[in-house]
């Protein structure tokens, strides 16, 4: 049993020295001094050198070749889809191929970094990924839900858009107060990812939320019972969740009548479940029914740390201090590595990604904690992390299964080695985003009314599982309903479509000949050149179409966007 | 070579010529009812399972093991049933029918947390992050369908909820998730046969080449879906599915909310040759106010619907043939918590199973007088489902061989629990 509060560690918590300090609301201001307390190895070669070079070791280690180099359009198509969440256009595409430099690869992650031209795209492609992770593709969907997903994703589209440092970001969801829709007095979107965590049972979800996001700890089985496998244990569990009990989730009424306008989140003098402000404890119940008493500590690996137990919050601001904690932790920087690698790479270096416990040993241990301590050196740059990884030797690898290779298969349990590309399937939001943009199929309308459309049509792939953690699943994992979408559904009719002005009317009126268009076709949808193979069949499909140009190429784009190699990102 | 289809011959054996001679797809593209031959025959010893599921784990001892007198037990009141136990006072109609199936109540599992008592209660097996082990539904349509080759449509459908996924098995044969009101989103044939199938030239030479190129599975699976989906929109077969042709007394016996709606859809599933058939019945995480929330929506819909799938299967001499499982991914504390209700309890709790050649009307072991601990032989999830492999015919030495080839034997090498089998 681990006692309940030790004078030692207090002491250790008080005495520590942290300088903390957001107030520098532009971004750049973030001032720490715990970079001390980090205790890896120096990095001495860049971060894309060590990428290189550890990733190299690996295969030597397990005598795996790797695939060879994959080909620039196919290169192009994949970054566009990591980077800004679509496939690329066909004049893009030529873009990138007219720049003959070697180091046209960097220039256009550059570009998609740092051009304006791709800031929207890029801060609506990251602000649907973290929108989706910290509220779930169902958050706010639900009537009695305190969530409001438009200001979930405006907080996130203005973080990414400005290039907010990562732990910032992490510093203001963990702290937020205010109200959850843009418009209202007091707003901040940021309140989104905690607000309909804390009303109920206690805030546990909040709890085992913030852990498996941003520190890779599993902890939401501790809630009831000691772990059998992994060092969390109930208590810990309860200290974690003290953290969040000063905070609650208030409903917001229309003037004079009884309909929830907006929730907001604030922080309120707790008095504990003992109702002494000074001494605000909360008890746990044992599985033998015994009860205990928990106070707020953060444990990180070996080191805990104490906060007092003053439910005051002028005092004593528990998520301030929690988020604070965090910022310390390795494990902030290691997940976040992790979870950026496996976006790009297709696999971490844990399976699950955001279980970084001792029990579950990374592939590449080294690799994972050098790239977090050269991401914290960089100030937590998510642009800098990006192009260390697009830039590194496995993400230029074909995504080929070779004789060369042939162990490296994760999908059969075996650990990764990224030698070579891990062909994965787009979300659902790539998906849309890459139709939208490759042939205009969702065209008119304000921004809010197509991100009500696009909303819509994505929420058609929700399942929940009927649990009180809200766990839900998508049916847009290759399965039948997928497939019959991209048969027959309004976004691939959209697609398709002739009439006048439509992607395929415009590409047949620009195409010197039927050959012409197809090719256009194919760069649009693949980045490729058809195949001879694939030039006859249209031409036969052109016969069978009694020579109608435009209905052959509806039935080519058809079985394109219908293709293995357009939905899977190789 | 034109693409209109040359006099005297049919559409189908046109677009096998095609499908040769493009190498596209291959036996893929020749579609349909292939084997009718025997058909009668084999429909007759065909066996099918359907699973009620439900989500978020009930408290079995306020359903089927009731500790009245105890101070956990709660407020709810056993009553007789046809079989030989008792069950709770909010289940009235499955009283009548607890003659045709059995109580496990000395389930004795370890995993506690949603997730990981869905994916072991699933399949058996407890999350391993080296391997998906597929799902009972996915294993068993998987074996049943040597039976029915002449099914169309997906042979594990799971209605209303998400199921668990098909493992190493891969994606062909994933549950078939649809609505308990049996519309299937885009189905709707928008193109007239030919052209679609001529599309699918198209589209099967782009397929084979990527195939060709990377060599890796996430693409040959894919090609396996389409020739499903394309199966799918082809099929007769699709009017099971369309639950609203059921007569209006038959829609209220199985009730009109979303479970009676999906457990009835289920019926016409099986009746049409599905070997496998989840059904999802959410909301059982009851960790406050329980008995009111059992009591006013839980039961009820429950028994009403559960009832009627039994003794609608009963009656039209399906039940033999038809394994019928109810389960959660765990039960519920004896002990009620301060906020009067029971949490995650894996140690003691029930299931429910019969059909198919399994036993009905019995209670198989016991729990301890406050409900915490099994008191007799204590059973898995691997015990019940090698159980439920027995009544449905299915060997229970079959042995799976995972992608890294490791050897894997049905329903994880369970041991069969004896009294259930005749």
């Amino acid at each position: 049993m681990i006692p309940l509060r030790t004078a030692f560690l207090s002491l250790i918590a008080l005495t520590t020295a942290f300088s903390f300090s957001f107030a520098d609301d532009s971004g750049a201001g973030v001032e720490t001094e715990v970079q001390a307390a980090a205790t890896s190895s120096p990095v001495s070669a860049s971060p894309v050198e060590m990428i290189n070079q550890l990733i190299q070791r690996g295969w030597a280690d397990y005598e795996v070749r790797p695939a060879g180099e994959v080909d620039d359009g196919a290169w192009c198509r994949r970054v566009y889809l990591d980077v800004i969440g679509r496939i690329p256009t066909v004049e893009e595409l030529a873009e990138f191929k007219s720049d003959r430099s070697s180091d046209r690869r960097a220039n256009l992650v550059d570009r998609l970094l740092h051009d304006d031209q791709y800031t929207e795209e890029y801060a609506r492609h990251w602000s649907t990924v973290w929108t989706n992770l910290l509220i779930g593709r169902s958050g706010g969907s639900d009537r009695r839900s305190l969530v409001s997903r438009d200001g979930m994703q405006k907080y996130l589209r203005d973080s990414f858009a400005s290039n907010k440092p990562y732990n910032k970001m992490v510093y203001e969801l963990v702290t937020a107060t205010g109200s959850a829709k843009p418009g209202t007095d007091r707003f901040n979107g940021a309140v989104n990812f905690l607000i309909d965590k804390v009303n109920e049972e206690k805030a546990t979800l909040a709890t085992s939320s913030t852990t498996r996001i941003f520190l890779g700890q599993q902890v939401q089985c501790t809630q009831c019972h000691n772990h059998p496998f992994n060092q969390w244990k109930q208590q810990r569990f309860w200290e974690f969740n003290s953290f969040f009990r000063q905070t609650r989730g208030l409903r917001r009424f229309v003037d004079g009548t009884n309909d929830i306008d907006h929730g907001e989140l604030i922080d309120q003098d707790y008095a504990g479940e003992a109702n002494d402000p000074e001494d605000a404890m909360i008890f746990y119940e044992l599985r033998n029914g015994l009860t205990k008493v928990a106070y707020p500590k953060f444990s990180d690996g070996e080191k805990e740390y104490e906060i007092g137990p003053s439910g005051f919050v002028d005092e004593v601001n528990r998520r301030s201090e929690l988020a604070r904690l965090m910022m310390q932790s390795e494990s902030l920087d290691k997940m976040i590595v992790n979870r950026m690698w496996s976006m790009f790479m297709g696999h971490g270096f844990t399976r699950p990604i955001d279980d970084l416990g001792p029990h579950n040993p990374s592939t590449h241990p080294e690799l994972l904690a050098g790239l977090g301590e050269a991401f914290r050196h960089s100030s937590y740059d998510l642009k800098s992390l990006i192009t260390w990884i697009t830039s590194s030797r496995p993400y230029q690898l074909d995504a080929t299964l070779g004789s060369g290779n042939e162990s490296d298969d994760p999908s059969i349990g075996e650990p990764p080695k990224f030698s070579r590309f891990y062909l994965r399937q787009m979300s659902a939001e790539q998906l849309y985003q890459s139709m939208v943009t490759a042939t205009d199929a969702s065209g008119s309308g304000s921004y809010e009314e197509q991100e009500r459309e696009r909303r819509r049509w994505l929420q058609q792939f929700v399942v929940a599982f009927g649990t009180d953690e809200g766990d839900e699943a998508t049916t847009f994992n290759g399965s039948i309903p997928q497939a019959l979408m991209l048969f027959n559904g309004d976004l691939t009719k959209n697609a398709i479509s002739t009439k006048q002005g439509s992607f395929l009317d415009r590409l047949a009126d620009n195409s010197k000949s039927p050959q012409d268009a197809v090719k256009g076709l194919f760069l649009a949808g693949l980045s490729r050149r058809p195949e001879r193979k694939e030039l006859q069949i249209a031409s036969k499909l052109l016969v069978a179409r009694e020579g109608d140009v435009k209905e052959m190429m509806q039935d080519m784009w058809w079985a394109i966007i219908n293709s293995n190699e357009f939905i899977l990102q190789h | 070579m034109t693409w209109k289809t040359p006099a005297g011959m049919t559409r189908r054996h046109f677009i096998e010529h095609l499908a040769g001679s493009s190498a596209a797809l291959g036996a893929s593209m020749t579609m349909g009812n292939a084997i009718y031959a025997h058909a009668d025959e084999m429909k007759k010893n065909r066996k099918s399972a359907i699973l009620l599921w439900m989500g978020g784990g009930p408290a079995t001892i306020d359903i089927w093991d009731l500790k009245p007198g105890a101070p956990t037990g709660g407020p709810f009141k056993p009553i007789s049933t046809t079989g030989e136990g008792q069950i709770c006072e909010h289940m009235p109609m499955m009283a009548k029918q607890m003659k045709h199936l059995s109580i496990v109540r000395s389930m004795s599992t370890r995993e506690a947390d949603h997730n990981r008592g869905r994916y072991y209660m699933h399949t058996g097996f407890v999350p391993n992050p080296n391997i998906e082990h597929p799902s009972y539904g996915s294993v068993i349509s998987h074996e049943l369908m040597e039976q029915r080759s002449d099914l169309e449509i997906p042979p594990f459908v799971s209605i209303g909820g998400a199921s668990s996924g098909p493992g190493f098995l891969g994606m062909a044969w994933s549950p078939f998730s649809v609505s308990s009101n049996g519309r299937i989103r885009n189905m709707e044939k928008k193109l007239d046969e030919t052209r679609l199938r001529q599309r699918m030239v198209a589209l099967g030479a782009i397929q084979s080449g990527f195939e060709r190129r990377t060599r890796d599975l996430p693409a040959m699976e894919h090609s396996k879906v389409l020739k499903k989906t394309f199966d799918l929109m082809t099929s007769s077969q699709m009017e099971a599915f369309q639950v609203d042709k059921e007569p209006q007394e038959m829609k209220e016996r199985y009730g009109t909310d979303r479970f009676g709606q999906g457990c009835l859809l289920a019926r016409r599933l099986v009746e049409a040759g599905v070997p496998f058939v989840e059904v999802d019945l959410g909301g059982w995480d009851n960790h406050q106010g329980i008995h009111n929330t059992l009591e006013t929506q839980k039961l009820p819909q429950l028994d009403r619907a559960m009832s009627a799938l039994t003794e609608d299967l009963a009656q039209r001499g399906m039940l033999e043939d038809t394994v019928i499982i109810w389960m959660g991914e765990f039960g519920r504390t004896p002990r009620i918590n301060q906020d009067a209700g029971r949490d995650h309890f894996a140690r003691a709790w029930s299931c429910v199973v019969g059909g198919g050649n399994l036993k009905g009307g019995l209670v198989v072991g016991e729990t301890s007088n406050d409900g915490s601990a099994v008191e007799s032989e204590p059973y898995s999830s691997e015990d019940l489902m090698t159980t439920v492999c027995k009544g449905l015919g299915i060997s229970t030495e079959k042995t799976f061989t995972s992608k890294n080839g490791r050897p894997m034997k049905i329903a994880g090498g369970g041991k069969i629990i004896t009294d259930l089998v005749a």
